[in-house]
């Protein structure tokens, strides 16, 4: 495609339609601009929704009924063991696939954050899990002691203690999810990934790539600014 | 009324009987030590009486309220409201301490009597303080458990089971994890609670502080009450194993 575009240089006509067929550089930042929210966009309710469901998620894999325990297990391993990619086409097409469902409208957005959201979660839920089975009984057993409940037990004495242990292990799947959100160009959903493919086709040029690579970047660092200010704020006991 | 009744328990661990049918009682106020060599069932016992082990026989009562119990080999414990009942009149000091390390001193001491006996936090704000100078750590209200010694941590874990106002406090070996300079202090602090009249349950290695504070002694061998009585009942007893045990503590 390149060396089409090239070949009639030189003729007048040419270099007009190379102009006007020449985005500015403006346009193709405010392109990638809108693109960049729907990326956080998907960033942000990937959160919202896995992080939670991901506690959920830990605790039926630490059920003591076997059926839970196993059937938890086996999502977990189809989550980890197959490509994110794979996973939100089958969120797209399977509905149409499988049941012949009208999948139009709004839910190619609604496939991506159930896929992103569905396939965290099983990576948070083994990061809970890790730091939930690093407490030492001795504090499950003070707090029987002390009266606390179940619930109290879990959310006032373990889980504070665990989202310290975790903070380094939840940061690395944050800044991964960053990146992975570029995934939706699977689905061609126009964030900011797909936008800047489609840029760069169309106007043969290397900079929209360029211009990606500064924004997942400047947003990880913010990212990492931010988890290291939670754990600083998590430094003042040990 | 007893306070606490422990009827023939028994307790195995994998086909190991550590507890093989033991029966006591502690009435209000009466300071009880048990003593024995390692793996004789000491602290498995005193788990079994505040249920943090269940019980493969017998029954163990407070003031009269059955608290857990077997029956034609089923273990039962009282549930809800019975449940928080039951266990209101018991607190226990662990060998490690097991504070809360993301509260700071007054929250660990505070936090149970506010959340979950649900009284008025500026009553027992002035309850954690008076507790804190008596244990000789009113500068260490804001601290937090990293920052103290052995021997204060070990304080401030008693001072938060005594916030619960229990009629009995239960000691797992409170000496065990310090080194004698610490261990004085924390027996100097359990020592002068012998005032508060609360009832004890200490199991430790400590012999002359248990002579000297006890009411009564159980020296514990092989899951039985091998020796029971006054501390010098127990102490003077022409014991063979009593005797083996006291001489190879001195050594």
């Amino acid at each position: 495609m390149a060396e089409s575009r090239a070949e009639p240089k030189g003729t007048g006509a040419a270099l007009l339609h190379r102009m006007e067929d020449n985005m500015s550089f403006s346009v193709m930042l405010q392109q990638m601009g809108a693109g960049m929210l729907k990326s956080m966009n998907i960033f942000f309710l990937t959160l919202l929704l896995s992080l939670p469901l991901g506690l959920v998620v830990s605790f039926g894999r630490m059920a003591k009924n076997r059926v839970i325990r196993t059937l938890v297990k086996f999502y977990i391993s189809v989550m980890r063991g197959t490509p994110l990619m794979l996973q939100l086409l089958v969120w797209y097409f399977g509905p149409y696939y499988l049941f012949s469902m009208n999948i139009g409208g709004n839910y190619r957005f609604i496939a991506i954050i159930i896929g992103f959201s569905v396939n965290y979660a099983a990576y948070f839920a083994e990061i809970y899990r890790s730091g939930i089975e690093s407490m030492p009984a001795g504090q499950y057993e003070a707090a029987k002691l002390l009266g606390y409940g179940k619930a109290a037990t879990f959310f006032r004495i373990i889980l504070p203690q665990v989202i310290k242990r975790i903070l380094p292990a939840v940061t690395n799947e944050v800044i991964t999810l960053v990146k992975d959100t570029s995934l939706s160009f699977a689905l061609a959903y126009a964030e900011m990934f797909t936008i800047a493919k489609q840029i760069a086709a169309s106007q043969t040029s290397f900079v929209p790539f360029f211009v990606a690579a500064v924004f997942y970047y400047v947003f990880n660092f913010i990212v990492a600014i931010v988890m290291e200010m939670v754990e600083k704020k998590l430094s003042y006991y040990r | 009324m007893n306070l606490l009744e422990m009827k023939h328990i028994r307790k195995s661990f994998d086909g190991l009987e550590v507890i093989r049918d033991i029966s006591l009682e502690v009435k209000k106020g009466e300071i009880l030590s048990v003593i024995g060599p390692s793996g004789s069932g000491k602290s498995t016992l005193l788990r079994c009486a505040v249920m943090l082990e269940t019980i493969d026989a017998g029954e163990i009562s407070y003031l009269g309220e059955r608290a857990a119990w077997v029956q034609d080999g089923v273990y039962h414990t009282v549930k809800g409201e019975k449940a928080r009942q039951v266990r209101s009149n018991f607190g226990l000091v662990f060998q490690n301490f097991n504070l809360f390390p993301h509260f700071s001193v007054l929250q660990n001491i505070m936090d149970a009597p506010v959340k979950n006996q649900k009284r008025p936090k500026g009553e027992v704000y002035e309850e954690a303080k008076e507790l804190l100078r008596k244990m000789g750590l009113s500068d260490k209200e804001d601290a937090y458990p990293y920052q103290l010694s052995g021997g204060q941590a070990q304080r401030v874990a008693i001072a938060r089971a005594l916030a619960l106002n229990p009629k009995i406090l239960f000691f797992d070996e409170p000496t065990s994890a310090l080194d004698p300079e610490l261990t004085g202090e924390v027996l100097r602090v359990i020592r002068s609670l012998a005032d508060l009249h609360i009832a004890m349950v200490i199991v430790t290695h400590e012999m002359n502080f248990a002579r000297e504070i006890s009411d009564e002694i159980i020296f514990m061998d092989k899951g039985v009450v091998a020796l029971q009585g006054t501390p010098d009942e127990v102490f003077e007893a022409e014991h063979g194993r009593m005797r083996e045990f006291l001489g190879k503590l001195k050594h």
